[in-house]
């Protein structure tokens, strides 16, 4: 499995120096890879519907508990198998859409980059690689979304979608470490025994929280939706596989990966619900205002990712099933309509639904693929959606509290969807085919092939629901609960289900007819634009802009001794006021050395030399009484038990004598720069931090120190490192890494004046 | 500065402070001393020839530049560091030569890390003085 | 003995500090010089100090036989010595270096320069 998730990678790294090749014809070969994956992993097929489970484990930071461990279960089999699947139509597709681009090698590299990260999510057992894999999805997505990145938009659109689901990320990585330390494993596959303790632990809301702050933001759930519609603008291939099919529904994998763990609460039931039920009412709704294609697939995407999070949020194995069932509908109609959008992009220049007719005439097959993927999104039997459609209803239905609202919102979610799907899918093909139309083009067979294998697949697993029963029915499995003898079926008999379900289809087929998008209702709905969240994110952002830019004017000014005097003022401020409030000045005198003569004749030493340093106008006595200072700084290390610090420091201090000597001839003479008064604030600063800090040090010496690694190391220099002097054991032996560490910078100061003094500037020496 | 007196000395000074320096290196596990404080006091030894006779004796001296001492340090100690793992124990134990010997005591990895860092700091020090001297 | 020296890293702080407001490049370097050493001081001495016991097992003990002064503060500080050689010998050439080329040691003349070109 490790090589799975790796195949992808390094194609995209082979795409660095063989890009050349795969720019040309030869592009539509890389298609091989999702190909080959998917055969692999539909060999999974028959062992996990048994109910096998298939680990693997790598070591990666043991010491931390972070393990590559890759499963295998119903869960990761139904990711892995669109991942795959739709990823190996996406890659065919592209080498035609994408013909002839001077960066199709690039694209190829991050599509197969994004490939590889969200297969290492769906397959991770383990937090950490969850994270770090879902961060590659977001850093791929930004760069596939910012593809066309001549274009300010895009990159503009980019850049959103990193920050929202960076964000995600972050929160992510917050949750995963709060619940790893609570459960005392990062093992997903481990915690599901500990999930009353986590249940239980006062963390657990915190941990909630995080892990939906994750799953909303990369499912763009409402308030956070707002990347999704921006994120249109990447090419169409990348809106089909990243934004419809696969990255966005990385949270909703989150959230069902986590439900047998986190899930079955009041507060992680009740949120789901909420979230869920806003997100897919809302954006149903706006779908209605959109005339791009690509807009109205947008907004229905959002409004069925809430959908799902509705159904996770009911819990029930009912419900669970419906929204495995449900991935695969959307993933199969959604990817249709984006592909068929794509090509009608290509070949007419627009996406304007208003002018968009007639177009079967031009592309049959295209139409043809549309028509199938529009009917199953509307839940028309005998469609794979019409299944899907009544299981949700059914689930629904069953909730205890308050059904008939929930009926009532999933209701108007599902009618506004079919207006969506109909609209995008048969609309541009129906009616009279417009002049400017009637010379198009018929788009290759690689184009159109994609979108109808997709869309026969959805009609197939309608009319022969045995054949999509174990890739979905593992999935419930896998987050713990049981089905029975459960079967899919298209009749149920007359119940209420199916009463809703023909009120949706003909509702919704009168709301198609009355209702025409319109510039008109374009408009209407960009007056309340301002109240979006990404109006108010934006406004938001341009004020943080503002204000950083203010704060940045202010504090980076440029001036050396500014930043250095705030930041002492600051100090000054904080410990002075955090020592005049806890300080207790009792220090007993009686532990304390006594003071002798020859102490007091360094110390005297020292502060002359301290006052020659600041006060001398005379480079030489500066760097004599330097001289001075360090030795007498020996001289204290000789009295009080350091020898080995004493030698240092007495090594040292010649060294940087002769240094100073050798280099400071050819430096100019001091100046007076500053005047009186600025000299006057600067010794009051820095005698009041004097002052601080040798409070502090009193305080420091009044309370009592923990000796315990001091301790260990003496006990242990001889016994465990054959030393008896145990500085020296320290360094070698019990810190051998840190010295190793410190002698590698050693030696980088040392090239770094080697190189600053033998190589010259070029730059310099022309002035 | 170069008198006869100073001349003289520091060709006489240059071994016996080499040898010291040494000596300060072995004696690091058990009295004070080690490869940081015999690194210094080889390269004083270094510097005080410079003064005396001029750079380019002492560089005919050394033969080498002394930046390449740099890398076999790092070497030396890193070897040092990794040399447990190939007994599959992890990165940095110490090990130790079963008996003892006459003039050093016991010999162990620590040693040779050891002698690591007196290289490093020999070859740090002389190259940051040299260079200067030399361009200026 | 422990206020005096107290008292005596407060000064070397407040004397660093001092040199580091300056405009000279010069003292900048001192100003930092003198802030290392008050702040191996500062460590050495919170570390508790006491006379004529080197961290140092004597003869043929194996562990110590009496107190000894604490090897912690003092291998912390022997590290801190070397590199800060290091970074004073690169800190002094970097100077030699930007006096040569823009011919000043005035730090507030080097940012006019820098915001010239």
């Amino acid at each position: 499995m490790l090589i799975a998730v790796l195949l992808g990678f390094v194609f995209s790294l082979l795409l660095v120096v063989a890009g050349k090749f795969f720019r040309g014809k030869p592009a539509i070969l890389s298609a091989i890879i999702p190909l080959s994956l998917f055969v692999y992993f539909s060999g999974f097929i028959n062992e996990v519907s048994g109910g096998g489970v298939i680990r693997q484990s790598f070591k990666w930071v043991p010491s931390f508990g972070v393990n590559l461990g890759f499963t295998l279960d119903g869960l990761s089999l139904l990711f892995s198998l669109m991942i795959t699947g739709i990823g190996f139509l996406v890659f065919v597709y592209t080498s035609t859409y994408l013909k002839g681009h001077e960066y199709l090698d690039r694209f190829y590299g991050y599509l197969s980059m994004f490939m590889a990260s969200m297969l290492g999510l769906v397959l991770s057992d383990n937090m950490i690689s969850l994270f770090v894999f879902w961060e590659l999805t977001s850093i791929s997505s930004f760069f596939l979304i910012g593809f066309n990145n001549k274009s300010e938009a895009s990159r503009k659109s980019a850049i959103t979608a990193l920050a929202v689901t960076g964000l995600g990320g972050m929160s992510l990585l917050a949750g995963a470490l709060i619940l790893g330390s609570v459960g005392g494993t990062y093992t997903i596959s481990e915690l599901l025994n500990s999930n009353q303790v986590i249940a239980d632990s006062p963390y657990y809301i915190p941990i909630v929280i995080f892990m939906f702050g994750a799953a909303f933001t990369k499912s763009a759930q409402f308030p956070f939706h707002f990347w999704l519609p921006g994120s249109m603008l990447a090419p169409t291939p990348v809106s089909t596989y990243l934004h419809s099919a696969t990255m966005v529904k990385a949270g909703i994998y989150l959230l069902m990966r986590f439900t047998p763990i986190l899930g079955n609460t009041e507060f992680w039931n009740s949120t789901l619900l909420i979230v869920g039920a806003i997100t897919m009412v809302y954006a149903a709704i706006h779908a209605l205002f959109r005339k791009d294609l690509k807009g109205i697939l947008a907004y229905s995407t959002i409004s069925a990712l809430g959908i799902l999070v509705f159904l996770i949020g009911q819990g029930t194995e009912k419900a669970l099933l419906a929204a495995a069932l449900f991935i695969v509908v959307h993933a199969l109609y959604k990817a249709t309509l984006f592909l068929v959008t794509g090509i009608i992009d290509l070949q007419t220049q627009t996406r304007d639904v208003t002018v968009l007719r007639g177009l079967r005439k031009v592309m049959l097959p295209v139409a043809i693929a549309g028509f199938l993927a529009a009917i199953s999104s509307a839940g028309i039997p005998p469609t794979v959606g019409f299944l899907g459609k009544e299981l949700t209803y059914e689930s629904t239905l069953a909730l205890i509290s308050m059904p008939v609202l929930w009926i009532a919102l999933i209701l108007i979610t599902k009618i506004l969807l079919l207006y969506a799907g109909f609209v995008a899918g048969i609309s541009p093909f129906v009616g009279k085919l417009p002049e400017q139309f009637a010379n198009t083009k018929k788009p290759g067979m690689l184009l159109w092939l994609p979108p109808m294998i997709l869309a026969v697949t959805g009609i197939g697993f309608g009319i022969f629901p045995a054949l999509v029963e174990p890739i979905v029915f593992p999935v419930v499995t896998a987050m713990g609960e049981s089905l029975g003898n459960e079967h899919l079926k298209l009749w149920h008999g007359f119940n209420t289900v199916l009463w809703l379900s023909i009120a949706t289809i003909a509702i919704g087929t009168v709301l198609y007819f009355i209702l025409k998008p319109s510039q008109k209702l374009v408009e209407s709905a960009e007056r309340f634009e301002f109240l979006s969240p990404k109006a108010l994110t934006t406004v938001g952002w341009a004020y943080f802009n503002k204000v950083s830019s203010l704060w940045t004017r202010i504090f980076q000014n440029g001036y050396l001794r500014n930043y250095v005097s705030t930041i002492v003022v600051f100090l000054i401020g904080l410990a002075g006021y955090s020592l005049y409030q806890t300080a207790k000045f009792d220090l007993d005198l009686s532990t304390l050395n006594e003071i002798t003569l020859y102490e007091m004749a360094v110390v005297a030493m020292m502060f002359s030399s301290i006052f020659f340093v600041v006060f001398t106008k005379s480079r030489l006595t500066a760097v004599a009484s330097m001289g001075v200072m360090g030795l007498s700084i020996c001289l204290l290390f000789v009295f009080y038990s350091a020898p080995d610090l004493a030698m240092t420091q007495f090594s040292i201090d010649t060294l940087t004598v002769i240094l100073f000597v050798l280099v400071l001839y050819r430096l100019p003479r001091y100046l007076k720069l500053s005047d009186y008064r600025t000299r006057i604030k600067d010794g009051i600063i820095s005698l009041a931090f004097g002052s601080i800090i040798t409070v502090l040090i009193l305080e420091v010496l009044a309370s009592p120190v923990d000796k315990t690694i001091s301790k260990y190391y003496a006990e242990n220099a001889y016994v465990l490192a054959k030393g008896k002097n145990v500085v020296n054991v320290i360094l070698v032996d019990f810190r051998g890494s840190d010295t190793f560490m410190e002698i590698s910078v050693l030696a980088i100061a040392a090239i770094g004046v080697y190189a600053l003094l033998k190589l010259h500037l070029k730059e310099t020496d022309q002035h | 500065m170069r008198t006869i007196i100073l001349k003289t000395a520091s060709s006489y000074l240059l071994p016996v402070l080499l040898i010291f320096s040494v000596f300060i290196l072995l004696r690091g596990h058990y009295l004070p001393g080690g490869g940081f404080v015999g690194g210094l006091i080889a390269s004083m030894a270094y510097v005080l020839h410079a003064f005396a006779n001029g750079l380019s004796d002492t560089k005919n001296l050394l033969r080498f530049h002394p930046g390449f001492l740099m890398p076999i340090g790092l070497a030396l100690a890193f070897v040092s560091g990794m040399a447990p793992l190939f007994l599959d124990l992890p990165f940095m134990t110490g090990l130790w030569y079963p008996g003892e010997i006459p003039v050093l005591g016991s010999i162990g990895s620590a040693l040779f890390f050891d002698i690591g860092v007196y290289l490093v700091v020999v070859g740090v020090t002389l190259t940051i003085i040299f260079t200067i001297v030399d361009t200026i | 003995m422990e206020i005096v020296l107290a008292i005596m890293i407060g000064f070397l702080y407040a004397a660093g500090i001092y040199m580091i407001l300056r405009r000279s490049l010069v003292k900048l370097i001192l100003g930092i010089i003198i802030l290392g050493n008050g702040a191996n001081l500062l460590i050495f001495l919170l570390g508790r100090i006491s006379k004529g016991r080197p961290p140092i097992i004597a003869g043929d003990l194996k562990v110590f036989a009496e107190a000894y002064a604490d090897p912690i503060p003092q291998a912390l500080i022997l590290t801190a010595i070397v590199i800060s050689f290091g970074l004073q010998s690169f800190a002094i050439i970097l100077i030699k270096r930007v006096y040569k080329v823009v011919k000043t040691d005035d730090l507030d003349e080097m940012n006019a320069i820098d915001q010239d070109s």
